[in-house]
């Protein structure tokens, strides 16, 4: 099912936290809101969901006007960054929570309870309370109890926040698996760049309550609309006034036309690559990425003088 | 060693403050042995003045249950205006003595009161019968659920109420089988403070209730009854039963909880 968002507007007293947005989301697809906190990208999720009711604007689900539906009317499935479980309720209560809601048979919600959790691995903790289940897990099960009902649109609120970094990087494939697998409409929201990369389809950067740009992860990347999307979804530094990303810088040992002079400050490797921390000569930070052979090359070491030539650079109108 | 220190002071506190005092109430009660305690537990009169607390009880315990609940879902998880009035006036009744009470009620009530007349003038006695016991007890023993609830609702925070709203559940299914569930240890310490004190609440139906003996005499005006009349052992042995039957109260709580932050 599409979502549209249309010119929506949102303030908590004098805060502005949503400015005339306007978002198409495909049916099907599996969209990103990033930003940093404070971007209004929760409060957009919310909105969608009914949680928040926007002062003007709309929100369509399918075509159909659903501004003034409640949240229970909406048919959705929410999952909440601190889990929100049902604490005195098993694992297995948990997931069947909205079949039984909607007094549905018996038998049926037994079967397509038993089949969620077999889905989301756990089957053998069912008879568990969320207390007993590690973050993820309780994660996985929020999980299953959203898509219990068959909801026509799947929203996740910063859904790996609060996991440790391996789990987190799990889950995110594991959720990409199963969107490719169900196809329900999903809107994830994200302050990690490398999370909404992976695993989204399409991403919309919000930036003080506002959508900078819409588009894939190549596209925001190769093509950003402005400076705040160029820094957001990679690394760039300064080199002579202009933009630039740290794989488009080329380190060279002698100066050549339209290179800059710079100064390595630190080398970190990391694994294949190594990041090269540099300061140019009107004192801006600046980073190159460097394969080990270009490193071992180059002899780079603190203090040395190299010359940077830049392979693509980025100019915006402010 | 401080603990036993500690230990050996709070005990010697009990003591003298609670224990002491009942087993010397238990002890005169029955001095002069079982049949004038008995006696005067099975006077007619007596087993009226029970009988009445326990109705009044049973009245004001599920009417002040309903609305603390509501009352503390109110304060903390709605914004009207007069929120601040409401959550001081929850209080009040801690603040005010129960003298005070009985005599609002008395003025309210009364022959030429705000309300009495126009009851009066319908046929409906609230003065000097059962309307006005419940009113007294149902005002002094109102706080308790309300102050019980309000923290934990705090603590649980809204998370799990909106998270079963997307799932499709109605304000009355989430209450039902999110909200109630979460609070529910705190709505029964509630009640057993509620019940505890309509047991025991002496002064507000003092003044409101004419102690009219097998009418509108209850269990602890009954106590004082007795002690007027110079019955001692009647009067001990009555504290005793209704001093019992809070420890039942008491008592059924533990053994409903389980243990000490149990989910």
């Amino acid at each position: 099912m599409s979502i549209e968002i249309v010119a929506v507007s949102k303030r908590f007293g004098a805060v502005s936290a949503l400015e005339d947005v306007t978002l198409d989301v495909p049916g099907g697809s599996l969209t990103a809101l990033l930003g940093p906190s404070g971007s209004g990208k929760s409060t957009l999720l919310r909105v969608i969901a009914g949680l928040e009711r926007p002062d003007t604007g709309q929100v369509r689900v399918a075509g159909d006007d659903a501004t003034a539906l409640r949240p229970q009317q909406r048919n959705i499935g929410f999952v909440f960054q601190h889990y929100a479980a049902f604490k005195h309720m098993t694992v297995r209560d948990n997931v069947a929570f909205g079949l039984k809601v909607r007094k549905r048979p018996r038998g049926e919600i037994a079967a397509r309870v038993g089949e969620l959790l077999r889905l989301v691995g756990l089957l053998d903790v069912a008879d568990r309370y969320p207390a007993q289940l590690s973050g993820g897990q309780r994660q996985r099960m929020a999980l299953a109890r959203a898509l219990a009902p068959e909801p026509r649109v799947l929203l996740l609120d910063e859904p790996f926040g609060a996991l440790d970094a391996r789990v987190r990087a799990e889950l995110r494939e594991w959720l990409r698996r199963l969107h490719d697998e169900m196809h329900v409409t999903t809107v994830l929201v994200t302050h990690d760049r490398e999370e909404a990369m992976q695993v989204a389809d399409r991403i919309a950067v919000l930036n003080r309550g506002r959508v900078e740009q819409v588009g894939t992860p190549a596209e925001l990347y190769d093509a950003p609309a402005s400076e705040f999307v160029l820094r957001f979804v990679g690394d760039a530094g300064e080199l002579g006034g202009s933009l630039v990303r740290p794989h488009d810088l080329e380190l060279l040992l002698e100066p050549l036309p339209g290179s800059v002079e710079v100064m390595v400050d630190r080398v970190t490797p990391l694994g294949h690559l190594a990041r090269v921390e540099l300061v140019g000569g009107d004192g801006a930070p600046l980073v190159a990425r460097l394969t080990r052979e270009q490193l071992q090359e180059l002899e780079l070491e603190r203090g040395k003088i190299l010359w940077a030539r830049p392979e693509r650079v980025y100019a915006f109108d402010s | 060693m401080p603990r036993l220190g500690l230990r050996s002071l709070a005990l010697a506190y009990l003591a003298a403050i609670l224990a002491g005092p009942l087993a010397l109430a238990c002890y005169r009660a029955l001095e002069h042995g079982v049949s004038p305690a008995w006696r005067a537990l099975s006077a007619p009169d007596t087993i009226h003045a029970f009988e009445l607390t326990l109705v009044v009880t049973a009245v004001a315990v599920p009417l002040n249950t309903v609305f603390g609940v509501i009352c503390a879902l109110a304060v903390v998880r709605r914004r009207f205006p007069g929120k601040g009035v409401l959550n001081a006036f929850i209080d009040l009744p801690l603040a005010l003595s129960p003298v005070v009470v009985g005599l609002a009620l008395f003025l309210l009530y009364g022959r030429g009161g705000w309300f009495g007349s126009w009851l009066s003038g319908h046929g409906v006695q609230v003065l000097f019968a059962l309307p006005a016991l419940v009113l007294a007890t149902i005002f002094v023993s109102l706080p308790f659920v309300a102050r019980e609830v309000v923290p934990v609702l705090r603590e649980i925070g809204d998370e799990q109420e909106q998270a079963a709203r997307t799932l499709g559940a109605s304000g009355w299914q989430t209450f039902w089988r999110v909200t109630l569930p979460s609070i529910r240890w705190a709505v029964v310490y509630g009640v057993v403070l509620t019940t505890a004190r309509s047991l025991g609440e002496y002064g507000a139906v003092a003044v409101v209730s004419g102690r009219l003996q097998g009418r509108t005499e209850t269990a602890t005006l009954r106590v004082q009854e007795r002690y007027e009349g110079f019955d001692l052992p009647g009067a001990y042995a009555i504290s005793i039963v209704l001093a019992l039957l809070a420890v039942l109260v008491l008592l059924a709580m533990t053994l409903v909880r389980p243990r000490e932050g149990g989910v």
